[in-house]
């Protein structure tokens, strides 16, 4: 077990450094004067971008060599640099990125977490009782339901709900987090909160149900098929027993995996959603750096999701050995 | 063989002097693949879903051609606005009704009319007409990408389940590398570089795509190189080495064949999610831009404009439900697919 962890996590680093190659490469590709025009751009929009900052960035990426052994001293530097988790000074914030990202990456966490409560508590139940009914109108309804779900484009179903629910009916707000012009304390700001999140959760929930109901099913469709759930049947056991006990049991294998493998990619924003609502997640963050051309930012976000998305890979397959005892890590 | 004798002897009509193989009309494995397609009333839907759509991009400029893609209304249009100032003379109160009139050039925002049977949007463009041509990108795109996800994972995908050892190792670990890759941030970057490259707006989107196959070649490698592994080890596999075919052959003939129905299924899944891609990119401004039209294009404005997002729903609620129309249908189709590809369903 340990000697399988040890190589996953050789594994792990290997892919990072395949990642932070590609990321680099994107880096180099853009045009010297281009990057200056455009913190030219944010000088002009109001925040300074001190001399500073931008001879920082330049040496820490090795900007303007563009000999080969140039940008192979570049991206080492940048390397080194990254290993010490110094992701370099944001343009527009003016601050290092590792903070921005640590200060707005809460607000997506939190978002994300409800958002992925509601998804199982809701696709699991859903999946069941199609698997049970298989071919039934049940099945069938809850099928056509969730699959429109997943065709649903997010920007669109979210402008549509923030229309519908906040501006037409005006029961929730339509964007932000907080309702700036009240103080309030305790109860009320927790609530405030929540009335702020609701839509933007309400829109990740629905369009992620369909992929989680439709995994439950297939899963729950195999596992009645096998043996030991016709050998419970045949000693006599109620269905329901059959179902939420044996059955259902056994479908948490994936499940457990799958969200092993979820739980980083919390942490990583949700862009769109983000955008539509206006919220200060980390994704619209990100995008906003992006469109001010805030490029230490936004290189070490995509970074930052690498990291996440390595790690997630890393716990789903640890997990997958852990919950399954029939599998064995080598 | 059950299901064939079954449903090919009309009933009440057996006769038991003709021979049986004169009675009985066999069929295929695909014919009985798109009989048992065609059961499913989903695979239907979305399969006129998607035929529908499809008239409707491509012959549906031929047949409507009172606008065009990039053809401003210039009709022009009065703008009203009213201002009311409230003066105070010797103690009496008066109200100064004011009401200025302005001339403009472009007939924006028109309600749905026999003119613009959909209105026409914010800078004078008929929007029924742009959802024809936004469609024709999105679909173009979209098939364009699946094709070469495709066609690239086969190739590195049949090349690593095939000979195994160092090739498939390498092969999988450029795969582990390029799925952590994340999607939209780095084709935010990717669209800067495009910017400072100065890229005709016409062009973009088709390179953001190129991206998009890069990364995503590896879901469809992993799942033919994983049929490929347990069929390599099938006795035909035993008999094409014994008939010392080469091993292209043997990979592209024997092997590859044999994963079809997943593909398939894999390959219509994926239309759907990238047209969801293409219309992302094109909302968040990355893709095709103005004056061109793309659905998510459309959808775009709203993101800024308050007044449209609520007062007129005839700009961009007509352009979401072609996303999710498009969308849904490849859904339902791959669905269909698998159900029917599937040997082992019973239906």
């Amino acid at each position: 077990m340990l000697k399988y962890i040890i190589k996953r996590l050789a594994m792990a680093v290997l892919i990072l450094l395949g990642v932070s190659m590609i990321i680099y490469f994107l880096i180099r590709l853009m045009p010297v004067d281009f990057i200056q025009s455009k913190i030219d751009a944010i000088n002009q929009g109001g925040a300074t971008v001190s001399e500073e900052t931008v001879n920082a960035m330049y040496e820490m990426y090795g900007l303007g060599d563009n000999s080969f052994m140039g940008i192979l001293k570049g991206y080492f530097s940048w390397l080194g640099a990254l290993a010490t988790f110094d992701l370099g000074t944001s343009f527009v914030h003016g601050i290092p990125v590792a903070d921005v990202i640590f200060e707005h990456m809460g607000v997506s966490f939190i978002i994300a977490l409800i958002a992925t409560i509601f998804e199982f508590l809701i696709a699991i139940p859903l999946g069941i009782t199609a698997a049970t009914h298989q071919y039934s109108i049940r099945d069938y309804v809850v099928t056509v339901l969730v699959m429109i779900g997943i065709s649903l484009p997010s920007f669109f179903f979210g402008q549509v709900l923030k229309d519908f629910l906040a501006l037409k009916l005006g029961w929730f707000p339509a964007s932000g987090l907080l309702d700036a012009t009240v103080s309030q304390a305790g109860l009320s700001l927790l609530l405030d909160y929540a009335r702020h999140m609701f839509i933007p959760i309400l829109t990740i929930v629905i369009l992620s149900i369909g992929a989680r109901m439709r995994m439950t099913r297939t899963n729950m469709l195999e596992v009645m098929n096998s043996d030991y759930i016709r050998t419970a049947r045949a000693k006599g056991l109620k269905e329901s027993v059959v179902i939420n006990k044996h059955a259902f049991r056994n479908t948490l294998i994936p499940m457990v995996t799958s969200l092993a493998g979820l739980l980083p990619s919390l942490f990583s924003g949700a862009i769109i959603t983000e955008q539509v609502f206006n919220l200060p997640g980390i994704g619209n963050i990100a995008l906003d750096a992006m469109n001010r051309g805030d490029i230490p930012f936004i290189m070490g976000y995509n970074m930052f999701l690498a990291l996440l998305s390595v790690i997630g890979v890393l716990l789903a397959d640890l997990m997958y050995g852990i919950v399954d005892p029939r599998v064995k890590l080598e | 063989m059950e299901e064939q004798l079954k449903n090919n002897i009309p009933e009440g009509t057996e006769d038991t002097d003709t021979p049986l193989d004169q009675n009985v009309r066999l069929m295929s494995p695909t014919r009985m693949v798109v009989r048992r397609f065609f059961r499913s009333r989903l695979s239907i839907i979305g399969l006129i879903m998607i035929v529908g759509l499809f008239l409707f991009s491509f012959v549906g400029p031929l047949i409507y051609t009172q606008w065009g893609e990039i053809e401003l209304d210039e009709s022009g249009k009065t703008e009203y606005a009213t201002a009311e100032t409230t003066y105070t003379v010797n103690g009496v109160e008066y109200t100064l009704h004011q009401t200025t009139e302005k001339s403009l050039k472009d007939n924006f925002l028109a309600p749905p009319s026999a003119e613009h049977i959909l209105g026409t949007d914010n800078e004078g463009y008929d929007i029924f007409v742009r959802l024809m041509y936004g469609g024709r990108i999105s679909l173009i795109v979209s098939f364009i990408a699946v094709f070469l996800i495709t066609i690239l994972g086969v190739f590195m995908g049949g090349i690593a389940g095939f000979f195994g050892g160092v090739v498939d190792n390498v092969i999988m670990r450029v795969c582990d590398v390029l799925i952590c890759l994340p999607g939209i941030p780095i084709l935010l970057i990717i669209s800067t570089i495009l910017d400072a490259s100065g890229i005709d707006a016409k062009y973009r989107i088709y390179l953001l795509m190129i991206y998009l196959t890069f990364i995503s070649w590896p879901g469809t490698a992993r799942l033919v190189r994983g049929q490929i592994l347990s069929l390599r080890e099938q006795e035909y596999m035993v008999a094409a080495e014994a008939m010392g075919y080469s091993a292209p052959r043997k990979i592209f003939k024997h092997l590859v064949p044999n994963v079809m129905p997943q593909l398939i299924v894999q390959m219509s899944l994926s239309l759907g999610s990238m047209i969801l891609y293409e219309a992302t990119l094109s909302y968040l401004n990355l893709g095709v831009k103005a004056p061109y039209a793309a659905w998510g294009t459309m959808i775009n404005i709203i993101s800024t404009n308050q007044d449209i997002l609520q007062n007129h729903l005839n700009v961009w609620v007509p352009a979401g439900i072609c996303i999710v129309i498009a969308v849904l249908g490849f859904n339902f189709v791959g669905d269909g697919l698998r159900d029917a590809l599937d040997p082992k369903a019973r239906r």
